[in-house]
C-alpha cells in the first residue's frame, strides 16, 4: 500500500528525444515565468504557491479506474484555471522537478517529458477548454465547475496523447505506436473523469468563497458586481 | 467582511497536509495508466532504475521507518513542506512589488 504515482522512467524514451524535450520544457518554462510576472500580483503570488503545494498532495492519491489500474491528478486544467496558465504551469513543473529529485518519481532524463506532458499541455489545454466553455454558457456556479470538469477531464487524453508523439519519436520499445495510442488514450479518458471530478470541486470550493480568486473568471464576472464598485459610492458621497 | 486570501491559504495548506501525510496511505497500489500500458503491452522493461533511486526518500517513504502509514505519511509531509518554501519563494518573486490592480481590489471589498 504505498504511493505508485508513476511518471515516465528513464529508459522508455531515448536520450537525444529526453534531451530535445528538456530544451522545449525549458523554453516553455522562460515563456511562464514572463507570462507569470504579468499576471501575479502581491495578492495572487501565495495563491499560485498554494495551488502547487495543493498539487503535489494529490497527486499522491492514486484512485482506482478500473481492474488492476490507477489514476492520479495532473492538475494542469486546475491550476491554470485558478491562477491563469502561465503560472498554472510553472505551478505542476515545480510539483514534477520535486517529484524527480526528492522522491525519484518520474525519471530524471524524463523530466523534460514529464513537464511537457503534466504541466505545460495540462494547463494549456485546461485553460483554453475552461474559456471556451464559459464563453458560451456564461458565468454561474454551474457552469464554472461544468467548464472546469471539461477543462480537467479533456486535459488527460491529451496529455497522454503528448506521450504517444514522444513514444513515436523515440520510443525504445518495439510495441507498434497504434497499440500504444489506443491504450493510452483508453485508459486516460477514465481517469480523466476522475481528474474532471477533482478539478470541478476544487473550482468549485474556491468560486464559492472568492470567486474573485478564480483566475479563468477574473474578467467576466457578473455586471452586478462591478456596478456596486462606482467610486461615487466609494466616497461616501450617495443621497 | 471579506474572507482573507491568508485564511484560503491557510486552509487549502491545511488539506495539503492531510492529503499528503494520512490519506495517501490509502492510495490505490495499482499500476497508474502509463506503467499499466507498459506492462500490458510490453514495453515497461525499457524502463531503467531512477539513478537516484537510492535516496532515503525515493519512492515517497522515509528510509528506516518501518511503520508503512508512517513513512509514506512522513514522506507525504515532508514534500509539501518543501513545495511550499520552493513554490511561494518563486511566486512571491514574480508577483513581487506589483500591488492588485485598484479595480479588482474594489470589486471584491464590494461583494463582501
Amino acid at each position: 500500500m504505498h504511493v505508485e504515482a508513476m511518471h515516465i522512467p528513464d529508459g522508455f524514451i531515448n536520450a537525444p528525444t529526453s534531451a530535445i524535450a528538456g530544451v522545449i520544457a525549458a523554453i516553455g518554462i522562460a515563456i511562464c515565468l514572463r507570462g507569470a510576472r504579468k499576471q501575479l500580483d502581491e495578492k495572487t503570488a501565495p495563491l499560485a504557491g498554494l495551488v502547487a503545494v495543493f498539487v503535489f498532495a494529490m497527486q499522491m492519491i492514486n484512485f482506482p479506474v478500473a481492474a488492476g489500474t490507477s489514476g492520479h491528478l495532473l492538475g494542469g486544467a486546475l491550476a491554470a484555471i485558478l491562477v491563469g496558465p502561465y503560472a498554472g504551469a510553472l505551478a505542476v513543473s515545480v510539483v514534477i522537478l520535486v517529484q524527480g529529485l526528492l522522491f525519484a518519481d518520474g525519471g530524471l532524463s524524463a523530466i523534460g517529458l514529464n513537464i511537457i506532458n503534466m504541466g505545460l499541455v495540462t494547463a494549456v489545454v485546461g485553460w483554453f477548454v475552461f474559456r471556451a466553455v464559459i464563453k458560451m454558457v456564461g458565468i454561474s456556479r454551474p457552469a464554472v465547475m461544468g467548464a472546469a470538469f471539461a477543462a480537467g477531464f479533456v486535459s488527460v487524453p491529451i496529455s497522454a496523447l503528448a506521450f504517444v508523439l514522444e513514444y513515436a519519436i523515440g520510443g525504445t520499445g518495439t510495441v507498434p505506436v497504434g497499440t500504444v495510442t489506443v491504450a493510452m488514450v483508453g485508459v486516460h479518458l477514465l481517469i480523466g473523469l476522475g481528474e474532471g471530478i477533482i478539478t470541478a470541486l476544487t473550482v468549485g470550493a474556491v468560486y464559492l468563497t472568492r470567486p474573485d480568486l478564480v483566475y479563468g473568471v477574473h474578467d467576466r464576472l457578473p455586471k452586478p458586481v462591478v456596478i456596486t464598485t462606482s467610486p461615487v459610492v466609494q466616497k461616501g458621497v450617495t443621497p | 467582511m471579506k474572507r482573507s486570501v491568508w485564511v484560503l491559504i491557510g486552509i487549502g495548506l491545511a488539506v495539503s497536509l492531510f492529503v499528503a501525510g494520512v490519506v495517501s496511505f490509502y492510495a490505490s497500489s495499482s499500476p497508474d495508466g502509463l506503467e499499466k500500458v507498459a506492462e500490458d503491452k510490453g514495453f515497461i522493461d525499457t524502463a531503467s532504475a531512477p539513478i537516484n533511486g537510492n535516496l532515503p526518500t525515493a519512492d515517497y517513504g522515509i528510509a528506516g521507518v518501518e511503520s508503512e502509514r508512517l513513512s509514506v505519511g512522513l514522506a507525504g509531509v515532508l514534500g509539501v513542506v518543501v513545495m511550499a518554501v520552493l513554490a511561494f519563494g518563486l511566486f512571491w518573486f514574480l508577483g513581487r512589488g506589483k500591488k492588485p490592480s485598484e479595480a479588482a481590489d474594489a470589486a471584491s471589498d464590494a461583494r463582501a
